[in-house]
């Protein structure tokens, strides 16, 4: 046998104070309510900082900020603003490794994740809409296209600090100042963000971030003073919040839940077919809201491909999410560990088969091991719900029309992969599927040149690429 | 996988059939897997381990035009005793040579466990008769070569002429005469992975022991995505078979590092039963050097300078 040793990062390179206040105007201020919230590091449940809980007036603090500093930041040349993003996107990777150990400790991923996959992406999420800054007038949005004003912008958990360099980077790029709210589980890299701000001398009350839960969230996107608001998170929470916008002037953006088909074809490149799988629902322990949470597999195979998941799935090596080695890391909070074995234990309810490979659990923290049901049906919660964890259900299909009937046979519209080797079946299954990114033959990729967004109940407006900067200006 | 496997070389156009049925290789996938393979860190007890492991699949080679019996004899001496100063090291797997030196080699060998391969069939670029290499392959064995290192017509395979192939590998094998066959694709001349996952059944079927990468005298040779596409194949060889055969990766591993990384591809893909001289070799020869000096690191803390190994 071949045991890999312990592999841990060294946590030593992140300063974590005990308690923070919230970011207005450039500066660290305390909240005017006595509320205080801990976060914790869900891999060992210990109390990582204590962060301040925004109330109405802390929001409305920080949108006034942010209202007073939109003359200065809009007026200037976008070559300018330019300058900051680049600035703050070169800080970004020069930090890179202390914001990954910081992501992991306070999120649960993996440390391979955090530092081979958020960071770069974080990095260039800012050098890629730095450029746009100097450039909106050949964007397609007409000769001029300006700032919408204040931007309320509200992200998840999942990926705390990618979700913040989605938000804020199109935003200050057209022109806009922000107040972003971190989920409350993972608010400790947004406010390494602020400090970051600090360090790119960027102008007080362009980005200002208040921590806190759903109230403060609510206080953010009702408040008169913003003019646009972004949401990433829950389907019902996107809903909620389309219901308190109506027939107000706020331009609205979400992104939502999905429940995504993995698609995999007869003549599919099988092994890479497999990864794939592995990849797009194993990937960040399943809490992607675009993860390939249903496989759909061809009936032809489907006996072959679950024998290699199976075999693939004995090698994930689940635990400490600071061992470089970790391939599963821990889920974020006690709550969604509550939903994840609600949802499975309802599958075996339903008659579905539970598969998990052999897998020791630690005993602290959160964790939940990979798992697949098969003999899955349409009608089955766990084939309709989305689990937002390390669960896949696997349901077969016999046509290359079958497989486009049950892929889009779902609220959500998110996205989906096609794994065959056939190019004009790929072209014909992406002409058909009803979902903002379709994935050939790859899954869970992601460049900050490609847009990315819902079909029906996963939300609308698109975040990266040229299409991004749409919803931060005034078109 | 229920065809029976003799059935299947019965003509060109059944071999054609089989081969091509194989489940392709995507290309951005398979360099994916193994570049993310490539970032497990092996620190502390495991790359202890791992070192000792890689030093005794080394088939320490010398393949060049200048070679003389007193390089070749050095080099047993090295694969013997790859340390003079630590006799915990390990020996080598083989040592492989050009089959004029192979009577030296086993000479230099006897008795100590260190086997000899003999590279064959007009190594390197497998450009003559069949009966030169079936020959070529008979004369390296009644010189003593415990394994050959063949190679396979590129040519022929590249020209959809895969029965040829397969009957070159099957006389072959049969001039070994129980010796070990170890089958080189040369992988950087067939290119695509679809034409390395075809060319690894091809070998396995016609008998090979061992699917080995290259020659080392095209460039690129080894590579891990390379490595990993013949190692799915072998795996999925023996489900379908029952009979394991063995995968030599040859060529630019030079360093520890590499080394480390073609275990942890042998280790998650394969699996651990392929962790053995009998199932994985490295073909290399520079590499023996950078392996024991990252062993006496781990012993001392310190790395000794670049004269404290031996040059041979």
């Amino acid at each position: 046998m071949f045991e890999y040793a312990p592999a841990p990062e060294s946590r030593d390179i992140v300063d974590i104070r005990p308690s923070y206040g919230l970011f207005i105007n450039g500066e660290w201020v305390e909240p005017q309510g006595e509320e205080r919230h801990k976060t914790v590091n869900p891999a060992t449940e210990e109390v990582l900082a204590e962060v301040a809980w925004a109330g109405e007036a802390d929001v409305d603090r920080a949108v006034g900020a942010a209202a007073k500093a939109f003359p200065l930041w809009s007026g200037m040349p976008g070559a300018e603003r330019a300058k900051y993003l680049f600035r703050i996107a070169r800080i970004i990777q020069e930090r890179s490794r202390e914001l990954a150990v910081l992501e992991t400790l306070d999120n649960g991923k993996p440390i391979r994740e955090s530092r081979d996959v958020d960071l770069p992406l974080v990095a260039a999420h800012f050098f890629y809409y730095a450029g746009w800054a100097d450039k909106l007038s050949y964007a397609g949005f007409g000769p001029d296209p300006r700032p919408l004003g204040v931007a309320g912008q509200v992200i998840p958990w999942n990926f705390p600090l990618l979700m913040l360099a989605w938000k804020i980077a199109p935003a200050l790029a057209c022109g806009n100042t922000v107040v972003l709210k971190p989920a409350e589980t993972t608010p400790l890299t947004a406010l390494a963000f602020a400090e970051i701000c600090r360090q790119a001398d960027l102008p007080p009350g362009v980005v200002n971030i208040v921590t806190g839960a759903g109230e403060t969230g609510a206080a953010l996107v009702a408040h008169p003073g913003v003019d646009k608001v972004a949401f990433t998170g829950s389907t019902e929470v996107g809903r909620h919040i389309a219901r308190s916008l109506a027939g107000t002037r706020k331009k609205l953006t979400l992104e939502l839940g999905g429940k995504a088909a993995n698609i995999v074809f007869e003549d599919a490149p099988i092994d890479q077919a497999v990864e794939g799988v592995v990849n797009g629902i194993f990937f960040n322990q399943g809490h992607v809201c675009c993860a390939g949470s249903r496989l759909l597999v061809q009936e032809s195979v489907a006996a072959d491909l679950l024998e290699a998941l199976k075999r693939r799935l004995g090698t994930l090596r689940l635990g400490d999410p600071l061992d470089k080695n970790t391939d599963i890391g821990a889920i974020n909070s006690a709550e969604q560990l509550a939903k994840i074995r609600e949802l499975s234990e309802a599958g075996e309810a339903e008659g579905a088969e539970r598969w998990s490979p052999a897998c020791p659990i630690p005993d602290r923290g959160y964790w939940f091991p990979p798992t697949l049901f098969t003999g899955v049906a349409q009608s089955h919660r766990i084939a309709r719900e989305e689990i937002f964890g390390p669960v896949l259900s696997v349901l077969t299909f016999r046509t290359p029309a079958e497989a486009v009937e049950k892929a889009n046979n779902t609220p959500y519209g998110l996205s989906a992969g096609v794994w065959t080797e056939k190019g004009s079946l790929m072209l014909w299954m992406a002409s058909r599927l009803r979902a903002g990114v379709v994935w050939s033959n790859t899954f869970n990729r992601f460049d900050p040149a490609s847009p990315f967004g819902g079909f029906k109940e996963s939300g609308y407006g698109r975040e990266g690429g040229r299409h991004g900067l749409e919803a931060y200006l005034a078109v | 996988m229920t065809t029976p496997l003799a059935e299947v070389a019965s003509s060109n156009s059944t071999l054609r059939a089989f081969l091509h049925g194989l489940p392709g290789v995507d290309r951005v996938g398979a360099d994916a897997r193994a570049a993310m393979l490539g970032t497990r860190s092996i620190k502390t007890t495991a790359k202890k381990q791992a070192v000792d492991m890689a030093i005794g699949m080394v088939d320490l080679t010398t393949l060049e035009g200048a070679d003389t019996p007193g390089k070749v004899r050095a080099m047993c001496a090295k694969a013997v005793r790859p340390d003079p100063a630590d006799a915990s090291v390990p020996p080598v797997a083989a040592v492989c040579v050009y089959p004029d030196l192979v009577a030296t080699a086993v000479t230099a060998l006897a008795g100590s466990g260190v086997k000899v391969a003999s590279v064959a069939t007009s190594f390197p670029s497998g450009r003559s008769s069949l009966e030169v290499k079936v020959t070529e392959t008979s004369l390296a064995v009644a010189a003593g070569a415990s394994e050959i290192d063949m190679v396979i017509d590129r040519g022929a395979f590249l020209a959809g002429d895969y029965l040829k192939v397969y009957e070159e590998i099957v006389a072959t094998k049969e001039a070994c005469a129980g010796r070990h066959l170890k089958v080189i694709l040369e992988t950087g001349e067939l290119a695509t992975y679809d034409n390395v996952r075809r060319a690894s059944w091809l070998a396995m079927i016609a008998g090979a022991d061992f699917v080995k990468t290259s020659t080392g005298k095209v460039s690129p040779a080894a590579t891990l995505p390379v490595t990993l596409v013949m190692l799915e194949a072998v795996r999925d060889f023996h489900a379908a078979t029952g009979r394991q055969v063995g995968v030599k990766p040859a060529g630019g591993i030079r360093t520890t590092k590499d080394a480390i990384k073609y275990l942890v591809l042998v280790n998650e893909t394969a699996g651990p039963d392929w962790l053995h001289p009998d199932w994985f070799r490295l073909g290399a020869s520079s590499l023996l050097n950078d392996l024991l000096m990252q062993r006496q690191k781990m012993a001392t803390g310190r790395y000794a300078g670049p004269d404290y190994f031996t040059l041979d």
